[in-house]
């Protein structure tokens, strides 16, 4: 009763069968969901990455001038583009409100991509894949991608980082 | 000090009646501005209206969060502890005076709050993310209602104590009612002590007087006060589903220790599940991530679900025995569905089982997370949530406040009735759209997702176009569902006839269903079906979703 004391001996008082099967059953499913994080990381082939290093912006936007330097090929918008080799390493700055450099990747080849922001939170969202992660200042966040499709991507903010937000896309083209 | 209800037979005393209507009426003004705000949002994120200035979308947003989520709410579960703590167990009232003063700081941080948002002072939204900076006077406010909700869970630990020491209730343990009450508050106290931990330096910074505030420990801290504070709402919200089905239909939790082992289990795991909110972020190691979120947060899960049997089950066995026992349905066919309070605790039921806790279970996976982080279906997930379940079931108990505490009829109940299927009709759809948009990759807290002024140019698939007007449409009617509420709460407690005693009584209350015969095989087979197609329910979705996160491009 909502309202009043247990009667007597309730903490005694057996399970219903029913209600033992229902947690049972509820206690494998758990279980299992659990399971499957785990094994993800073994089978799976998407995961958050964990591989992150302290810096800072200035640091950071130095070593990404760098990276650049080495693999532009172009510029639109304004902004560079750059061309990595495969398999390896792109510099990408998420700045209030834009995103730097437009990348091009091949289909199948593996890119460590290092991110960071050089202000406030910025969401990494790469569309229409629908990937999303969240990008700090101060930390160079490692994402080892793998494009398995080609053609044209938009990389959006989703993190709100002040008035201008809805203009902050950065353009991705993975060649086959 | 006291009086007797001439309808429940409670000793009630008459200084906490005015407490609970105070809380409870500033939080309904709380909730009829949420929803306007709600609107002007809807109507600006629907391109095809793209209502408000981009610089007034996001003020608005960030009322709307902070009304609906924070104020509206926690004004409610003040009334609902002061009630739970004084009234259903006879007991006195134990420092008045204090409850008024918490109550004069929790109003006063509220207008604080809203007036630095509305002068343009804290466009930072909800979680008000460092190192985005708002005005002293927005983190002063949610400082002091913060502080103001903490002494009115001093006082409701205190007048327990006080009514335990006074045998007011009998011997016995507390009322499952208040013990769920009880699990909310010392949630609410391992809520409100981070919010103390991230707020006071974040409002130090603000006034120059520390450097910077690190992006992550406040994410961290943040989510201990920001998604704590919902699990606060749940044990509040399954509370009062324990109280609808005694009241509705006398219906008593089968097995009261497991009832209240789910409720330790929430105080044990629910608030690690916060960690959740840090699954795409860098630092925390994968270990951290799924030793956090899911075996901890599987705790709390277990317990949502050991609700979700012992709920209505208690309907189901109550029903029984009063001889609804033709096949597996005849009982849930044969309930009160005249009392809107049933049926918006039936509804918050099915909404937040079906839509909250499944996407919540599944938003909370290391991996999958990684499709809907930030996207609209996070909103579109505490639809299902805080309100389907909690804002749903606090409506619905709302129609026991106005005749018991505020002494009034219910007027226009014809509308009355309406409303619970009205507002969870639309918190459906609504909920429905958004999280498919977020599907999609619609972000939430977005001015224009056509991206106009950018370098690059974007368009999300076509199909999003239908699934706005879903959104809505839903959002419109559940807008028309809390309208009408509001109309009802207002007009009834203001204008309505005073009630005289137990005839005046529109809503049912329950007598005691007949002892139980002998019994044998399962005893609510019905609740057990219903918990059946539930888990099928969540097996498919958590499938697609695996399957969907299996074809993105590779990532580690």
């Amino acid at each position: 009763m909502a309202l009043v004391s247990p009667e007597k001996g309730w903490f005694q008082k057996k399970v219903a069968k029913d209600e033992k099967m229902w947690i049972t059953f509820a206690t494998i499913v758990a279980l299992a969901l659990f399971a499957i994080m785990v094994l993800w990381h073994v089978v799976g082939k998407q995961n958050p990455s964990y591989t992150v290093y302290s810096t800072s912006p200035d640091e950071f936007y130095k070593m990404a001038q760098a990276n650049w330097k080495q693999y532009k090929v172009g510029e639109e918008s304004g902004i560079p583009v750059v061309k990595p080799a495969p398999d390896g390493d792109v510099y990408v700055i998420g700045t209030t409100w834009s995103w730097e450099p437009v990348i091009i990747l091949k289909k199948g080849a593996k890119y460590r991509f290092h991110v960071s922001s050089m202000d406030l939170l910025h969401g990494f969202s790469l569309q229409p894949m629908n990937m999303n992660f969240l990008i700090h200042p101060g930390y160079d966040y490692v994402l080892t991608f793998k494009p398995t499709y080609s053609g044209d991507f938009r990389l959006i903010c989703n993190e709100y980082c002040g008035p201008g937000h809805h203009t902050m896309i950065g353009k991705i083209v993975v060649e086959d | 000090m006291f009086t007797t209800c001439d309808i429940t037979g409670f000793k009630v005393d008459k200084r906490v009646l005015p407490l609970i209507k105070a809380n409870a009426v500033v939080s309904v003004v709380a909730l009829l501005l949420a929803v306007v705000a709600a609107m002007l949002v809807l109507f600006t994120r629907w391109q095809v209206v793209h209502l408000l200035p981009v610089d007034w979308y996001y003020r608005i947003l960030t009322l709307h969060g902070v009304v609906a989520l924070v104020v509206w709410i926690v004004f409610w579960e003040m009334a609902g502890l002061l009630f739970g703590s004084t009234v259903v167990l006879n007991a006195r009232m134990v420092t008045p005076w204090l409850a008024w003063v918490a109550f004069v700081m929790m109003v006063i941080g509220t207008a604080l709050v809203a007036f630095a948002v509305l002068t343009g002072k804290a466009d930072v939204l909800f979680t008000s993310y460092a190192p985005l900076r708002a005005d002293p006077l927005y983190y002063l406010g949610i400082i002091l209602f913060a502080v103001g909700a903490l002494i009115v869970i001093g006082i409701f630990f205190a007048n327990i104590i006080v009514a335990k020491k006074e045998k007011t209730y009998g011997d016995g343990p507390l009322p499952l009612f208040t013990f769920g009450l009880l699990t909310a508050a010392i949630l609410g106290v391992g809520t409100l002590l981070p919010g103390a931990v991230i707020y006071v330096p974040t409002f130090l910074w603000s006034l120059g007087l520390i450097d910077s505030v690190n992006t992550i420990v406040y994410r961290l801290i943040f989510w201990g006060f920001g998604h704590s504070a919902q699990q606060v709402n749940v044990a509040a919200m399954i509370s009062v589903w324990y109280l609808g089905a005694f009241l509705t239909v006398g219906g008593t939790s089968i097995n009261e220790k497991v009832s209240r082992i789910a409720f330790l289990f929430y105080m044990i795991g629910i608030n690690l599940a916060s960690a959740h909110h840090l699954l795409v972020d860098p630092i925390p190691s994968p270990s951290w991530k799924v030793l956090n979120t899911s075996y901890f947060m599987y705790l709390a899960v277990l317990a949502s679900m050991i609700h979700a049997f012992a709920v209505p089950s208690a309907v189901e066995v109550a029903q029984r025995r009063r001889g609804y026992t033709k096949g597996l349905f005849d009982w849930l066919k044969n309930c009160p569905w005249g009392n809107p309070a049933f049926v918006a605790v039936f509804l918050a039921i099915i909404i937040f089982g079906f839509i909250g806790g499944v996407t919540g279970v599944i938003n909370g996976a290391e991996q999958a997370n990684m499709i809907i982080h930030n996207t609209i279906a996070v909103p579109g997930h505490f639809k299902g949530t805080v309100v389907g379940g909690t804002t749903l079931t606090f409506m619905g108990a709302t129609y026991y406040l106005i005749p018991l505490i505020f002494r009034k009829k219910i007027s226009m109940f014809g509308l009355a009735k309406a409303v619970p299927w009205l507002f969870a009709g639309g918190v459906v759809i609504l909920s429905a759209g958004m999280s498919t948009l977020g599907y999609l990759g619609v972000p939430r807290r977005h001015w224009d997702i056509t991206f106009g002024g950018g370098p690059f140019t974007y368009s999300f698939p076509a199909i999003t176009d239908l699934f706005w007007v879903v959104a809505v449409v839903g959002g419109v009617i559940a807008f028309l569902g809390v309208l009408a509420w509001v109309l009802v709460v207002v007009v009834s407690v203001f204008f309505g006839t005073p009630v005289r005693g137990k005839q005046d009584m529109q809503l049912t209350l329950s007598d005691m269903p007949p002892a139980e015969e002998h019994h044998t095989g399962f005893v609510a087979p019905g609740t057990f079906a219903l918990t059946i197609i539930f888990m099928i329910a969540f097996l498919i979705f958590t499938t697609l979703n695996w399957g969907w996160l299996s074809v993105m491009w590779e990532v580690k």
